[in-house]
């Protein structure tokens, strides 16, 4: 028997409780920033990016725990990863690593996806020569 | 880790003797109440008493008495029974924004089928303008619906005044009372109701079972058909069991009522004043008096309610939100927006709503971890860092 019975499933309940990479990241080379507070969700997203390599994301989330365990379960997925792979990710690779989500909350892990590709925009679209001089 | 139930407004415990005034009527006297022979009758004069007990808790007569499923039924019954009688004389009911959706979506099905809906906008503790509603009125008005105490943000509603406007205007005056009954003193005859709403779980009774009381010489029509149960008001063989218990609940519900306001009052009171000192940003919902003596709701800024919920819930502490989050509908509570909150303010709203068996160190368990959960939360916060920004730059 769980220790606490919950609509949500034993990693996501983990991810909530301790999730990994909060923050932001000074100098970040994209940032995503998605969701309004009207709806109840709100996401940050920070990239580091070597050498085409995301190696580093951290987040900041305003949401319930569903929203925080897909931030944080998104970060760790993320991490070294090319940009190339990155955009495959998709919200259903992060609901799947979390086991699941109940259906009502699936449009939390929406609003992850959503602020991947708007951190891997805000990286591509800096001029190449100021992401290669970043880059060393 | 000790449980502490902080959301008696949900449901409440069964109180252990109502349990046990129940039993009996599973095996020993399970007689239909319909059927002559003395088993069936022992549980018709069961019924009766209970009838009786809920009748005296609410100064109304015990023919004026209908039991229910509860009180979504009640509500249902009230509403859709005053206006399938009252076809020939009119179309037109007013109630309020912040009504129980037994209520709300009540309305919402009658207006769908050629009924008028006034709903009332409150202000922003939650109060109904009893002027608002006597504006409203028209010749064509047969039903004014507005609830004793609100289920979210504990706000009491100048009921006795709306009652002698309904008086006047020779209108039904329906309220919905499951959040005060068995809690506070309610009195029909004071309020000026002729239809009143009452919930069994919601006083330490089982769930499953409430009554509607019905003002002798209102006229309503029945939501079944197929028995003569209840006057004829509830066709159906009559929940035994769990009419006793609502009757057992109710009669320990009378004999402590005045004391165990006053005592969670004081409780109520040290939890808001608490929550204020510990936690900035931090705002009470909802009418700073005017209040049940059980209801504590917060808006704590920059955190979400649902993450606030679970977090207590780990440190086994039950309460509640009126977050998107924690609806299927994705939209924060209907009720705080109607107070006038901006959505941001109703998803980090928290209610506690405090009970029998809650004491002065359930209080202060909460004073002790929400400080903590709040200021995690917050430093995962984005909206907290965009105002520090504003703040900054202002």
């Amino acid at each position: 028997m769980p220790d606490v019975w919950s609509q949500y499933s034993e990693k996501v309940m983990n991810h909530f409780k301790n999730p990994r990479n909060v923050g932001e990241i000074d100098n970040p080379d994209g940032v995503g920033h998605v969701g309004n507070p009207v709806c109840g969700d709100i996401m940050e997203l920070y990239i580091k990016v070597r050498d085409d390599v995301i190696v580093d994301a951290k987040f900041k989330t305003f949401g319930c725990g569903a929203a925080i365990a897909t931030s944080s379960m998104l970060t760790e997925i993320v991490k070294g990863k090319t940009i190339r792979e990155a955009l495959r990710i998709s919200n259903k690779t992060v609901v799947e690593a979390l086991d699941g989500l109940p259906a009502v909350k699936m449009h939390c892990s929406l609003l992850a996806e959503d602020a991947l590709k708007s951190a891997i925009e805000d990286y591509l679209k800096k001029p190449k020569e100021k992401r290669k001089s970043q880059s060393r | 880790m000790r449980r502490i139930y902080l959301d008696h407004a949900a449901t409440t415990p069964t109180h252990p003797e109502v349990v046990k005034a129940m039993l009996p009527y599973f095996t020993d006297a399970f007689g239909n109440p319909s059927s002559i022979y003395s088993c069936g009758q022992e549980a018709r004069g069961a019924i009766e008493g209970a009838r009786a007990k809920v009748a005296e808790l609410i100064g109304a007569r015990s023919e004026e008495i209908v039991f229910t499923s509860g009180g979504t039924e009640a509500d249902n019954l009230a509403l859709k029974g005053i206006a399938y009688a009252s076809e020939h004389k009119g179309n037109h009911i007013i109630t309020t924004s912040i009504e129980h959706h037994a209520v709300l979506e009540v309305c919402k099905f009658l207006d769908e089928r050629g009924l008028r809906i006034t709903c009332l906008p409150v202000d922003k503790y939650g109060l109904v303008d009893p002027d608002d509603v006597k504006r409203a009125i028209t010749n064509k008005t047969i039903l004014i619906s507005v609830m004793h105490a609100n289920n979210e943000v504990g706000t009491m509603e100048p009921l006795e005044e709306i009652g002698d406007i309904a008086r006047e205007a020779g209108v039904n005056f329906h309220s919905d009372a499951v959040q005060t009954v068995g809690h506070i003193p309610v009195n029909v005859d004071r309020l000026g109701v002729n239809l009143l709403s009452i919930s069994g779980h919601k006083l330490y009774g089982p769930k499953g079972v409430g009554a509607l009381y019905i003002r002798k010489g209102t006229k309503l029509t029945s939501l079944m058909q197929g028995g003569e149960q209840e006057r004829r008001h509830r066709a159906g063989t009559e929940n035994v069991p769990a009419i006793v218990g609502l009757g057992k609940a109710v009669e320990l519900a009378g004999q402590e009522i005045g004391k165990e306001a006053e005592r969670l009052a004081s409780l109520r009171d040290k939890l808001v004043r608490g929550l204020a000192e510990k936690i900035d940003h931090i705002h009470l919902n909802g009418h700073p008096t005017r209040r049940l003596p059980n209801n504590i709701n917060v808006s704590v800024d920059f955190v979400e309610g649902e993450s606030m919920v679970l977090n207590l819930d780990l440190e086994a502490v039950c309460a509640s939100t009126g977050s998107a989050c924690s609806s299927a509908s994705l939209e924060p509570s209907y009720v705080l927006l109607a107070l006038g909150l901006s959505p941001e303010r109703a998803h980090g709203s928290l209610r506690f709503s405090l009970g029998r068996e809650n004491s002065e160190a359930d209080v202060e368990r909460v004073l002790k971890v929400l400080p903590g959960i709040i200021a995690r939360l917050r430093a995962m916060s984005p909206l907290l860092k965009t105002q520090n920004r504003s703040a900054t730059n202002a």
